[in-house]
């Protein structure tokens, strides 16, 4: 193709992902976006402009050089493309389907203060899928034999990152995981139908293969501790271990029967596979045919109410205490739940849940909501209308309002510091806890936040490991 | 995967394996439990250890085949493998010298209460045991805890051996008898700790029991074993599994743990026992 100037790149529309169409994909588990094809990622390659000073990177929590691989991907050159990213990104198939870039890097495109933004997750996810269905994930060379050894707890996005750098880096790594399949969130929490565990599985099996020894079903703490992790022969110990405590509402009626926390719901359906019950052992809640209420404005929340409805739900609804501007999910999320019938109720606050004389769930006591003055979080604070209260008949409700910090660590590691919130204080360059040795990074530090930023803090803290074995010897 | 050294019946549809586990062997305390699944489509389940030998690297459980899950346990035999086994979770009991403590197990309860016993009575306490069951056949680890406690009780509920009646009758006896009780342990049905929460709650005796709730993770994760004690909702599989059996709202356990009442039915009917009668008859007795 001719070279186009910046004026024809312009007139290029961003280019849509095709996906399945909302009326089949409600019925059914398999991925909504369906990916670039060639053809049209090249296309969407054509509108970066390749800014000299490009404005998109500082928006990547990991500074991907995303006009470099951009531009291979416009030369056709896909796999050099995803040598590129992995730079930076060690997960680009999975960031490519999960990162919220509409506020990270898209937010910040050139291109979209006029147009819409180069579609960066599409393309990033093209590149890594390419690479992954055309030649494997590809072995980097590893570095020789350390003798040191490292042990990660969690294998989540954090401990995952943190894993593979290491070994490149000639350590010995042992990831211990209290689940019985690796991956944390990426397994139990995110859907099929957003993130295909074929593809976590294919990132684990690569780390097995350089070398990562994976100790499924240990919980730290409970079986060894993080000393006693030092003490048998570990050189450090990276600690990533999610947020995973799941918050209720903590109203009058909590343990009716169909009352389940998101982390629950998700777990048993994805981690478990309750959606293929009796094929599977693990029941969950029928759903079909029955009205269901996802409370909460987060990705958590959309991935349930999804499910829910996948599951055969005839009303899936989202009850969000403020309005669609203050939702935290993903634009895209919001979008797809939305084609797939689910219904938004904004400005509603659960009171009370109420059930039958047999402890069963049968309705949800709102109350309507307005907005106040911005809060602490610079959102607008929901205010309840006095005397606003209804009831909606509901038979299953799911509690998605974040995660605290689980506690089994904290109990067992007490010489770390830790938030009133029992989150891990690290120095945020090294990732370093105030313990020699030990170092943590992911939504046991940051609260629940992102797979990219816990990815991140894996490879920081990776760096710093490697820093201080080097000069622990 | 975990491999079976020995599964033997010790009473009807109730099956003792001894597994390899050398790491929870030497970390458990008495009081916890494991997470296992059977196999790659298994749930998890949890199942207190009953016992640990840390010499050999194995832990014992003790398992009445109920639904699908137990079932296809206890048609697991020695040399056999168990897909997932995590542990040690939960709590370990609270341990100290009380004085005098009873511990009272119910059916296979008797199997979770068993290592607290041991432990009570290490930690110097008088300790009787009293063991009940539906009839003899269901009496389970008598002779071990003959060999721990310093008095034992059986009871059958159709007097078929022991003192006839419920553990609670002997209880009582024991209580009338004004013998010094500075603390019961109780573990079984959900109607029987319930029952000896109500004979100990007008005499003030410190009483204890462990919840049998649903869990998934086991580690704090999911919030599914929630139960209510006190007015407040706890987490059992890391705030407990014991907890003072004076607070515990056991209508609330015993209705959460019919969520799953009809799956369970359904899963049983698709499993495919060694032996089909089998299956039959438990299915008719369900
Ligand atoms: C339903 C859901 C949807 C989400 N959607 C998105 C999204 O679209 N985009 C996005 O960027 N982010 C999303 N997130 C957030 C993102 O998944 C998390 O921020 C990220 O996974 C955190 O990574 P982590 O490695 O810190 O922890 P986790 O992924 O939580 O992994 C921690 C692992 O440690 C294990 N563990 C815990 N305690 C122990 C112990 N004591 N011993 C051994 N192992 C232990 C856990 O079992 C778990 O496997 C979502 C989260 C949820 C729950
Ligand atoms: S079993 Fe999941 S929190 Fe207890």
């Amino acid at each position: 193709m001719a070279k186009l100037s910046n004026k024809e790149k312009m007139k290029i529309p961003r280019q849509a992902m095709p996906e399945q169409d909302s009326a089949v994909r409600r019925n059914n588990f398999e991925e909504v976006n369906l990916g670039f094809t060639e053809e049209l990622a090249k296309m969407e390659a054509l509108r970066c402009i390749q800014c000299p000073k490009p404005t998109c990177v500082s928006g990547c929590p990991v500074g991907v050089k995303i006009g470099d691989f951009i531009s291979l991907v416009a030369e056709g050159e896909y796999l050099k493309a995803a040598e590129k990213i992995k730079e930076d990104n060690m997960l680009p198939a999975i960031c490519g389907r999960v990162c919220p870039q509409e506020e990270q890097c898209e937010v910040k495109c050139i291109v979209g203060k006029k147009n819409e933004p180069v579609a960066i997750g599409r393309l990033e996810r093209f590149v890594a899928d390419f690479e992954r269905q055309h030649v494997g994930i590809r072995e980097p060379k590893l570095k020789s034999k350390t003798g040191k050894r490292v042990a990660i707890v969690g294998s989540g996005p954090a401990g995952l990152s943190c894993a593979g750098d290491l070994v490149q880096m000639g350590h010995d790594v042992t990831v211990f995981e209290a689940l019985h399949e690796l991956g944390g969130v990426l397994i139990y929490g995110i859907p099929e139908f957003r993130l295909p565990k074929e593809i976590v599985k294919a990132e684990v099996e690569s780390l097995r293969k350089l070398g990562v020894d994976f100790q499924p079903n240990t919980v730290i703490g409970m079986s060894d501790t993080v000393d006693e992790l030092l003490s048998d022969g570990y050189d450090a110990v990276f600690i990533a271990v999610g947020a995973g405590l799941p918050y209720f509402l903590n109203i009058k009626g909590e343990n009716y029967n169909g009352v389940y926390s998101a982390n629950e719901f998700l777990t048993r359906v994805n981690l478990m596979k309750a959606y293929k019950f009796p094929d599977y052992d693990t029941p969950v809640f029928h759903v079909k045919d029955k009205n269901i209420a996802v409370f909460g404005g987060g990705n958590t929340a959309m991935d349930a109410v999804r499910t829910s409805k996948r599951l055969g739900a005839k009303n899936a609804y989202i009850i969000y205490r403020r309005s669609d501007v203050e939702m935290p999910a993903r634009k895209e999320e919001i979008h797809h739940a939305k084609e797939e019938g689910i219904e938004f109720i904004y400005l509603s606050n659960p009171l009370e849940f109420l059930g039958t004389a047999d402890g069963w769930l049968n309705g949800v006591k709102l109350q309507k909501m307005e907005l106040g003055e911005p809060d602490a979080s610079g959102r607008r604070k929901p205010i309840p209308i006095p005397g606003s209260e209804y009831i909606l008949d509901i038979d299953m409700a799911v509690v998605a309002i974040g995660n605290g910090s689980n506690p089994i660590i904290q109990k067992t590691t007490p010489d770390l510091t830790y938030t009133k919130w029992g989150n891990i204080i690290v120095d945020e360059n090294t990732m370093k806890t105030s313990k020699e040795g030990v170092f943590a990074g992911g939504d046991i530090v940051t609260g629940g936040a992102t797979v990219i930023l816990a990815m991140g803090a894996g490879r920081k803290a990776a760096a710093a490991i490697n820093e201080f074995l080097n000069c622990s010897n | 995967m975990y491999k079976i050294v020995s599964a033997e019946f010790i009473a009807p549809n109730v099956k003792k394996f001894i597994i390899e586990a050398p790491k929870i062997a030497r970390k458990r305390q008495a009081g916890q439990f494991v997470i296992i699944r059977v196999n790659d489509n298994g749930e998890r389940i949890p199942l207190t250890i009953s016992d640990a030998n840390i010499n050999e690297g194995t832990i014992t459980i003790i398992v009445q085949g109920i639904g699908k899950t137990t079932k296809e346990l206890n048609d697991l035999e020695s040399g056999e493998y168990i897909h997932d086994l995590v542990g040690p979770l939960g709590k370990p009991s609270h341990i100290e010298k009380f004085g005098t403590a009873i511990s009272i197990g119910g059916g296979v309860g008797t199997a979770i209460a068993y290592p607290t016993a041991v432990a009570l009575k290490q930690a110097g306490n008088y300790t009787i045991s009293i063991i009940g069951g539906r009839s003899k056949d269901f009496v389970i680890l008598e002779d071990e805890m003959n060999k721990v406690c310093d008095e034992v009780f059986v009871t059958t509920d159709d007097g078929s051996y022991g003192y006839p009646g419920f553990v609670t009758t002997k209880l009582q006896e024991l209580i009338d008898a004004k013998r010094k009780i500075d603390l019961v342990l109780a573990i079984g049905p959900i109607p029987m700790m319930k029952a000896v929460a109500e004979v100990t709650r007008k005499y003030k005796i410190k009483t204890v029991v462990s919840l049998n709730p649903i869990m998934v993770d086991g580690t704090g994760m999911c919030g599914g074993c929630r139960a209510t004690v006190d007015n407040k909702t706890v987490f059992v599989c890391v705030d407990g599994p014991e907890f003072d059996a004076h607070k515990v709202d056991f209508e609330t356990l015993e209705r959460r743990n019919r969520t799953y009442r009809e799956d369970e039915r359904l899963a049983l009917e698709t499993h495919t026992c060694k032996s089909e009668t089998a299956v039959l008859k438990t299915a008719n007795e369900l």
